[in-house]
């Protein structure tokens, strides 16, 4: 009962902030549009990386990787062929999901940390890659001045792209987080081995939820191109992936829209503290050690826990 | 149904399981004995495919299983439950039933059909059956540890099995939840026909439910009988009684 108040008062919220993301652009100025979309993306981002990190349990550090190698293929196919642009928004997602399945299938069978170092050791050389291959991919110059499509050329349009797609990326994820399937993954994450044993293969659906969030992260890479007009190969460097990884963290990495709201913190933080200080990364740094101490599920976590305190009576223990 | 011949596994260089064999047929309990260390877990663990054995068979209704990962196991319909509490502890209790039904449905590759609307019947009953419908949307984190011991009983009839493991199901149970237990699994064993092969420190228990019993010291089966042949047997003296010729129980 309790269960079903709170999720219909969620479900409700969500639109409401569905329509007021609709509606912002005739009050908002074109900054503050570039903002939001810079925060729908790489919300969209830290999300892919929280459905292998907070729901798989999979310490996935170099998550940029993949939005850096979604965005680029992206970018290539914009400038480099003459193909549809909108196969492109296709081709970037796909070639990231496919790149993950190739990761995964090297990194898989460590556990842990081994995992997570192993990962960002070949995501760096995916990196060098990038970086020095001057002929293809520009190098540390980048990709600059990607012409895209007229409807999604001016930044309201790119807005409304960013947000349609976004919402319905996170729609298929939250869908995904409610099957079978991600019921399995939540199981797997609090304990492997028990879920052997109830008959699951576990290797295989943690390289099936790899392979997701690597699609998912090469769609918001793909929206970067929309928004940006550009890439640069230090959306692929570490440092990066560090921060999507604390994006989860600071939102809530046990909760859906953790991620998404980690990422507004952030952006926003970087965006207003950096017009005062050039050492915002420093109020990050206190930022994220108040949160490991007072805040340990994030902030959305600790929303969440006072909302169901509120709804649900204490259980006595007989 | 279920034969295990000279089964061995050492971790460096220590015997842990050492020429153990055990043959359970359809339908029966059997329990397995022995001081702590003497390799029960670890035998169960080689059963179930946790560990692969260093040599040795093991075959159930006639199929070598020796050696196979344990979802292959499981899906053979062997289930079991651990003597360390071993389930989802930020899933409710629902949930944990569930996703060993949707596990042996072979459902758990479905991407898009809410979880919410499958196998719930099933689940239920499961929870009626071990009792544990009132508890039904606690997260199990916060459940007692008899409650959680049951639980994993649950989980492993998720599975539909037709030969259940228990790895002492009683063990740091409070007298009264102890009972309970002990009602459950004979009620399994009557009711639904399962064949059980489980182990356990309290005698009393051991001696009430069990047709057979294995004794297993330092890794090997020292002697595998009724109940009858196991109280008065000198080796199972020697291990447990230090040499006395008082019989067990």
């Amino acid at each position: 009962m309790a269960q079903g108040r709170i999720r219909g008062k969620a479900q409700l919220s969500v639109y409401a902030g569905l329509i007021v993301l609709f509606l912002l652009p005739l009050i908002l100025q074109r900054f503050y549009i570039y903002l939001l979309s810079t925060i729908l993306l790489t919300g969209l981002l830290a999300t892919s990386l929280n459905l292998v990190l907070g729901y798989g349990g999979k310490f996935q550090f170099h998550h940029a990787v993949f939005y850096g190698v979604g965005a680029y293929a992206t970018a290539l196919m914009l400038t480099k062929t003459s193909l549809s642009p909108w196969l492109s928004f296709i081709v970037g997602p796909l070639v990231s999901g496919f790149l993950s399945l190739v990761m995964g299938l090297i990194c898989i069978r460590l556990s842990k940390l081994y995992f997570g170092m192993l990962q960002i050791s070949l995501g760096s050389l995916v990196w060098i890659i990038v970086y020095r291959w001057y002929s293809f991919t520009g190098g540390d110059d980048g990709i600059h001045g990607i012409a895209l499509p007229d409807i999604i050329s001016s930044p309201n349009g790119a807005y409304y792209f960013t947000l349609i797609v976004t919402a319905a990326c996170l729609f298929v994820m939250y869908m995904i987080i409610k099957s079978p399937f991600g019921s399995v993954l939540q199981g797997i994450r609090d304990n492997p081995i028990r879920s052997e044993m109830i008959g699951i293969n576990v290797r295989r659906h943690q390289l099936l939820a790899l392979v997701i969030a690597g699609f998912f992260a090469g769609v918001a890479g793909s929206l970067f191109v929309v928004v940006d007009n550009t890439v640069f190969p230090d959306m692929l460097f570490w440092t990066f992936s560090l921060e999507i990884l604390i994006m989860c963290l600071l939102g809530g990495w046990f909760t859906f829209l953790g991620p998404m709201l980690g990422a507004a913190i952030i952006i926003a933080l970087r965006t207003f503290v950096s017009t005062y200080t050039s050492y915002w990364a420093l109020v990050l740094g206190i930022l994220m050690v108040l949160v490991i101490f007072f805040l340990p599920n994030g902030v959305l976590g600790y929303i969440e826990e006072k909302i169901k305190k509120g709804f649900i009576e204490p259980v006595i223990e007989e | 149904m279920l034969e295990v011949k000279s089964l061995t596994k050492s971790f460096d260089g220590f015997k842990a399981v050492n020429n153990a064999n055990l043959d359970v047929q359809k339908g029966e309990i059997v329990a397995v004995i022995g001081p702590n260390g003497a390799g029960k877990t670890t035998l169960f663990n080689l059963i179930t495919g946790i560990l692969r054995p260093d040599s040795g068979t093991v075959h159930f209704k006639g199929e070598n299983i020796t050696g196979l990962p344990p979802y292959e196991i499981c899906r053979k319909r062997i289930s079991r439950s651990f003597q360390v509490v071993n389930i989802f502890p930020r899933l409710t209790v629902f949930e944990n039933v569930q996703i060993s039904i949707l596990s042996r449905e072979r459902r758990s590759w479905d991407l898009f059909t809410p979880s919410s609307k499958l196998a719930v019947e099933e689940t239920d009953r499961i929870l009626e059956n071990v009792g544990l419908t009132k508890k039904r949307d606690r997260m199990t984190a916060l459940l007692s540890h008899g409650d959680r011991k049951v639980l994993e009983i649950a989980m492993a009839l998720g599975g539909n099995p037709e030969f259940l493991i228990l790895d002492e199901p009683t063990a740091g149970m409070a007298p009264e939840e102890t009972s309970r237990c002990i009602e459950l699994v004979k009620g399994l064993s009557e009711k639904l026909g399962l064949t059980i092969l489980f182990c356990e420190h309290d005698m009393e228990i051991v001696f009430g439910i069990a047709d057979r019993i294995m004794v297993m010291v330092r890794g090997a089966t020292i002697v595998q009988g009724s109940c009858d042949e196991v109280r008065c047997n000198e080796a199972v003296q020697d291990a447990y009684l230090g040499g006395s010729d008082v019989c067990l129980m």
